[in-house]
């Protein structure tokens, strides 16, 4: 029992990470209906960021967090700018082939700069181990996770729903041709959210070296994941790739411990089964149009 | 005007070969004995053509964008190394043509999935289904080999009568014969009323499906045939290598198979072709260049023909051998890469 209710713990923080980590693709695929593969490298920049802060200049690892999400912020503004933009009303082929460019070459500049090995952030002392509640193992990290994600979570959700921001971003994912005629500025609504998820997603990548493991191959490896969640999830709401990446967290984990022979098998069945029987995703309209 | 017969004309007239398609031919042969140290890496640029052009029939002509296209590549691959491996199929070229349709059961089997939602889901799909084929070749690792891959195969001659020599002389020929075949069928297929068909529902495929075009049961026999095509490439893969390991699957062979076809162009075979060679080129110039990073430049590559734009940059490169066309055969005979996006 008590191993259920510890890999339930484990698989909550798992996919807590997922969502920080995608909700900014969930947004960019419902907004403007691009299709950024690239989405993993501005997470792997949050990671590197906050490896080298903590590792090499001895910055406590709270004050790097920050850092992180700034310094993948900005490197999402800066090529929204430059390069992505000029992509929006290309065709999907071209947008998967461009952001696949990207992230191969995020791959092995990464690889150049840090080497290939997997990289370890140094915690303070407070965040490992863990301790005993009711006899359930709980990891101090993955606690801390939990508790960052979730307010993150309410957070972005209390930005949707109450601010005036928030009923621009909503009125240009659900029709932008309708928004701009209503005399909102979609790009700007774009560039903006674009680079809040970028930092979001980078805050993602620093917190999950721990539990994800963070090398230059990461954009590669976790891409699937973060597609799934946004898939699945659909970008209608906040909600919808928040329930997703629970789900796959849990589903991922509890596949690991029960069926460890199966491998990363149980998620990939899970998510086409879940394409089968609901292409659009699980949770209303689907992210591309 | 374009009456019915007039686009009957056109469509012959698209059908019939020309002299470049033979020169091109003749040049591709002429290579197998102008270079005769170099087997290897012609070999090895046959079979990613033959690959590329089995995206090429989904891809330019019906539009589906695939993530997943090594899946059927790495089937084909396993299923002509455990033929030979275990020697149910002796014969090299009745084991390519089970590969082959083994990969093409497969594309069946998965090509419902393939052909529901939109370019996201499909991406995902294809995607989805390539890894969890990795992901099973890994765990039956007493069947695969694991991450060793499948070694020991030896391949018997081709008919009986053709052994495979160590120069790879044997094994260019035959991967150029099994290339050039299935591109007749190929040709054949897309100049067809089927082809044409494909075209359309390509281009809206909701007009297609006004017009009476049975959409998704072409969309399956495209997916399947270009399964098959994918097998075939793959087993040529380890008949001429006699290894299958489990990067066959790796996301990363797709992809690469995408630029192959974006620097070639699609929607006219030739793309997957050509580009094979340019792309190899490329490969080798930047793996001298830096050994360890060469897939930095290859992603520079693709944002930049993305950035400049596919159609742009295609005319750039036929600007000079257009004016030398157009100086000796006159304005008609101009080369286009005939552009077409999904």
């Amino acid at each position: 029992m008590t191993a259920i209710l510890t890999n339930l713990f484990d698989g909550v923080a798992y996919g807590m990470l997922l969502f920080v980590l995608a909700c900014g693709l969930a947004v960019t695929l419902g907004l403007m209906n691009f299709v950024n593969l690239a989405h993993g490298a501005f997470a792997m920049a949050g990671g590197y960021v906050c490896m080298v802060l903590v590792n090499r200049m001895g910055w406590p690892f709270f004050a790097a967090l920050p850092l992180a999400f700034v310094s993948s912020a900005a490197i999402g503004i800066a090529l929204e700018r430059m390069l992505y933009r000029h992509l929006y009303t290309r065709s999907h082929l071209d947008q998967v082939l461009f952001t696949i460019g990207l992230t191969f070459m995020s791959v092995a500049a990464v690889d150049y700069i840090q080497g290939s090995s997997r990289v370890f952030i140094n915690l303070p002392a407070a965040l490992q181990g863990q301790f005993d509640l009711f006899g359930v193992g709980i990891g101090r990290y993955r606690l801390m996770i939990i508790v960052i994600c979730g307010l993150l979570t309410i957070a972005l959700q209390m930005v949707l729903a109450k601010t005036r921001f928030g009923s621009r971003l909503r009125a240009a994912v659900d029709d932008p041709r309708a928004a701009s005629g209503l005399g909102i500025n979609v790009p700007q609504v774009f560039a903006f959210t674009f680079a809040f998820g970028c930092g979001l997603a980078g805050l993602g990548g620093a917190l999950s070296a721990e539990i994800l493991g963070l090398d230059p191959y990461f954009p590669l490896k976790f891409m699937i994941y973060f597609l799934i969640v946004v898939t699945v999830g659909g970008s209608s709401s906040i909600t919808g790739p928040f329930l997703a990446s629970l789900l796959l967290g849990i589903g991922d984990v509890a596949g690991k411990y029960y069926v460890p022979k199966m491998g990363p098998f149980v998620i990939y069945t899970m998510m086409i089964v879940i394409l089968i029987w609901r292409p659009n995703g699980l949770f209303g309209r689907t992210a591309a149009r | 005007m374009s009456t019915a017969s007039d686009v009957g004309y056109h469509a012959q007239r698209q059908a019939r070969w020309h002299y470049g398609e033979i020169a091109f031919w003749l040049i591709v042969l002429a290579c197998g004995f102008a270079f005769p140290s170099r087997y290897l890496i012609m070999t090895d640029i046959l079979r990613l053509a033959l690959f590329a052009m089995s995206l090429d029939l989904i891809l330019g002509y019906a539009g589906i964008v695939s993530l997943g296209h090594a899946a059927f590549f790495g089937v084909g691959a396993y299923a002509a190394g455990l033929l030979a491996l275990h020697g149910i199929v002796k014969e090299p070229v009745l084991a390519l043509i089970v590969a082959g349709l083994a990969a093409m059961v497969l594309g069946f089997a998965t090509s419902f999935l393939v052909i529901r939602g939109v370019d996201l889901t499909r991406l995902m799909v294809t995607l989805g289904i390539a890894l969890l084929l990795e992901a099973l070749a890994e765990r039956f690792s007493n069947i695969t080999g694991g991450t060793d891959g499948l070694q020991g195969i030896e391949m018997q001659p081709i008919f009986g009568e053709i052994p495979f020599d160590m120069f790879g002389k044997t094994g260019f020929f035959y991967s150029l014969a099994v290339l050039f075949l299935l591109f007749l069928l190929a040709r054949r297929v897309v100049h067809s009323p089927f082809g044409l068909s494909l075209r359309a529902i390509k281009n809206n495929p909701l007009r297609a499906a006004a017009i009476g075009i049975p959409v998704n049961r072409r969309l399956i026999a495209i997916y399947t045939l270009a399964a098959f095509y994918a097998g075939i490439a793959g087993a040529l893969f380890t008949q001429t290598t006699a290894i299958a390991s489990l990067d066959v699957f790796a996301m990363e062979r797709s992809a690469d198979l995408m630029l192959v076809l974006v620097i070639g162009g699609t929607g006219y075979l030739y793309g997957g072709l050509i580009g094979a060679v340019i792309f190899r080129m490329l490969q080798e110039l930047f793996s001298t260049i830096t050994p360890q990073y060469w897939q930095f430049w290859i992603g520079l590559v693709l944002v930049v023909i993305v950035l400049v734009g596919r159609q742009r940059l295609h005319r750039w490169v036929l600007y000079v051998p257009n004016l030398i066309i157009r100086q000796i055969a006159g304005r008609k005979a101009i080369v286009a890469v005939p552009e077409s996006d999904s």
